[in-house]
């Protein structure tokens, strides 16, 4: 049974900033979801190996040749704050208390 | 004159385009007049590229003026779902997250439909990041299905499927993850096609899980279709994932419908509780139907299928999650809150990810913790190994698997929209194609008596032998089309007759 602070928890993990009612709503629905995918654990798989990718392909190269990129304009367009050129973001480190 | 553009065939579009009888221009005006017309009530668009489609077609007429040759798709115009990077044009992907958010490069699959003389159109409504089975998980409202504007037009990629089936474009492009083209395209009553994983290119295509993302075509007929596909597929390097192959004859295979001598193999997996009746007595038709056209049909266990969609919600979310943390207002799309980092992207997730996208991205961070790896993704990978030896095995026996495309025909807007477990089971027969990353499509088979509205025959094949899914749909086309002396979407009446 995943509990609402398993949630709220999750919720912190993934940089989410949630409501109580939002919360409220959430926990029984990924209750359900996580109950019902949980199904895989009754397949039998000792000694299955794992899938990730469908292809098989690995380590795929291309030739590292120098090509045109985007201007720093181009790259800055769509950003939400921008300072001498660069991404203006809030502070990231912050001092404990 | 507008009318009958809109309803000829992307093929029969760029003959007349090439030869000089119609302009890409007009092509273009009739198709943007449609738009004006039904769009208020079928909501296909996001965004419609007006000036950008008119200066594009006006390109094309400039190139045949001056004697050059035109490209396959000459003056074709289509539509775009919303997560493909358009240079100039916004890409939204359905979500609050990247409202007006406009790409600084193209995509290479839209890249190359231009390079084919191809006219975009404008840009499709989606479940948000392609996370859906309706489009009610959409940021900007559902669409409406032309068959019935109660009803959803399936998803994720139903914006595309509902323009191409209300006539507003001949063609358009989507995305498949778990059955996001299939579904819609069989509850819209047109084709749809995931091709093989890695044959068609995902750079510019932003990313919902990235070992099942497959873009592909829509379109009314097979041949066209086959037409779109083609033209969008082949290696790109600029994708690690993309198959270094040539594209299959998948344009040939749709010329020549003929599967007199191919093994066809029924899914027994894909049938029983849950399934609507309509949808069983149609897809039983079209067996019969392809058994009239000499194929022989076989039935066939894959056992482990009825395990793919608790797989499948575990590996996908557990991609989101990844994917989807790119996403926090520090380079682009928007900013909410105010504080320190962290908060700020805390507080832009929660103000500009929709319901879906929040349940599936705590899902994936649930499943990827430390402590309930091994028993949810480790053992979903496992599972998605032994479903690829289920179809390795069926497809040792048969040329082609087939199965209803969706357990049931449309539903209606806000049966499901809360429901989320009822709304995956829309993607019930899909999903194993995607975890074995081989080639499907859905094509239409008839209407369910009960409620009138489209029923699809999924058709799977290997890897790499996309050809075959045309070969077979062709052959289902015109033995339906031939019996019922129309195309089925002469039925539709849900935007009036």
């Amino acid at each position: 049974m995943i509990t609402r602070d398993d949630i709220a928890h999750l919720a912190r993990l993934s940089r989410l900033a949630l409501s109580d009612e939002e919360l409220d709503h959430l926990a029984p629905q990924l209750d359900q979801i996580i109950s019902a995918v949980a199904q895989v654990q009754e397949v039998a798989a000792e000694g299955i190996p794992p899938t990730s990718h469908a292809t098989g392909l690995a380590n795929v190269f291309r030739d590292d040749e120098p090509r045109p990129c985007l201007t720093p304009e181009q790259a800055l367009r769509g950003a939400p704050a921008v300072e001498l050129q660069r991404f203006k973001v809030p502070r990231i480190l912050v001092e404990e208390g | 004159m507008g009318r009958e553009l809109t309803r000829k065939t992307a093929t029969e579009l760029a003959a007349a385009v090439t030869a000089g009888d119609v302009s890409a221009v007009e092509v273009a005006q009739a198709h943007l007049d449609q738009i004006a017309a039904v769009d208020d009530r079928v909501r296909a668009f996001l965004h419609v590229a007006t000036g950008e489609a008119l200066a594009q077609a006006r390109a094309v007429d400039e190139k045949r003026a001056r004697g050059e040759s035109l490209g396959p798709l000459a003056g074709v115009p289509v539509a775009v779902k919303d997560l493909f990077a358009t240079a100039g044009l916004p890409t939204t992907c359905g979500s609050k997250i990247l409202s007006g958010w406009v790409p600084p490069y193209e995509s290479t699959i839209t890249a190359r439909l231009r390079a084919a003389d191809a006219v975009v159109l404008g840009k499709t409504n989606m479940d948000e990041f392609a996370m859906g089975s309706s489009t009610e998980n959409s940021g900007y409202g559902p669409s409406h299905n032309p068959w019935d504007l109660d009803k959803v037009p399936g998803g994720s990629s139903g914006g595309s499927a509902a323009a191409v089936a209300a006539f507003e474009a001949p063609l358009s492009l989507g995305t498949d993850t778990g059955g996001s083209i299939r579904q819609p395209a069989a509850v819209c009553g047109i084709v749809g096609t995931k091709p093989t994983y890695g044959g068609s290119s995902r750079y510019g295509v932003v990313a919902f899980a990235s070992s099942l993302d497959t873009p592909g075509p829509f379109g009314r007929n097979v041949r066209d279709t086959a037409l779109l596909h083609q033209v969008m597929s082949g290696h790109d390097p600029m994708d690690a994932t993309s198959i270094n192959a040539p594209v299959p004859p998948v344009v040939e295979a749709a010329a020549h419908g003929d599967v007199s001598g191919m093994t066809i193999g029924v899914v027994s997996e894909l049938a029983g509780d849950g399934y609507q009746s309509g949808v069983m007595s149609r897809f039983a038709e079209a067996v019969e139907v392809l058994q009239g056209l000499g194929a022989k049909v076989v039935e066939v266990s894959c056992p482990h299928f009825k395990y793919a969609l608790p797989a499948y919600y575990l590996i996908a979310p557990s991609e989101v999650s990844s994917n989807l943390a790119r996403f926090d207002g520090m380079r682009y799309g928007l900013r909410a809150g105010t504080g320190s980092a962290e908060e700020v992207m805390a507080a832009t997730r929660a103000a500009g990810f929709g319901a879906e996208a929040k349940r599936r991205i705590m899902l994936g961070t649930y499943a990827l913790s430390s402590g309930y790896y091994d028993a949810y993704y480790g053992k979903a990978q496992q599972v998605r190994t032994l479903i690829i030896r289920d179809f390795e095995a069926a497809f040792s026996q048969v040329d082609v698997l087939v199965s209803p495309a969706t357990p049931t025909t449309a539903f209606d807007i806000g049966e499901r929209a809360d429901d989320p477990m009822a709304m995956y089971l829309a993607d019930l027969c899909t999903i194993p194609s995607n975890l074995a990353g081989n080639a499907a499509l859905s094509v239409p088979v008839g209407l369910a008596p009960e409620n009138g509205l489209p029923v699809g025959l999924q058709v799977m094949a290997p890897p790499l032998a996309d050809d075959r899914l045309y070969r077979v749909a062709a052959a289902v086309e015109a033995a339906f089309d031939s019996r019922r002396g129309h195309p089925l979407l002469d039925e539709a009446k849900g935007l009036g007759a």
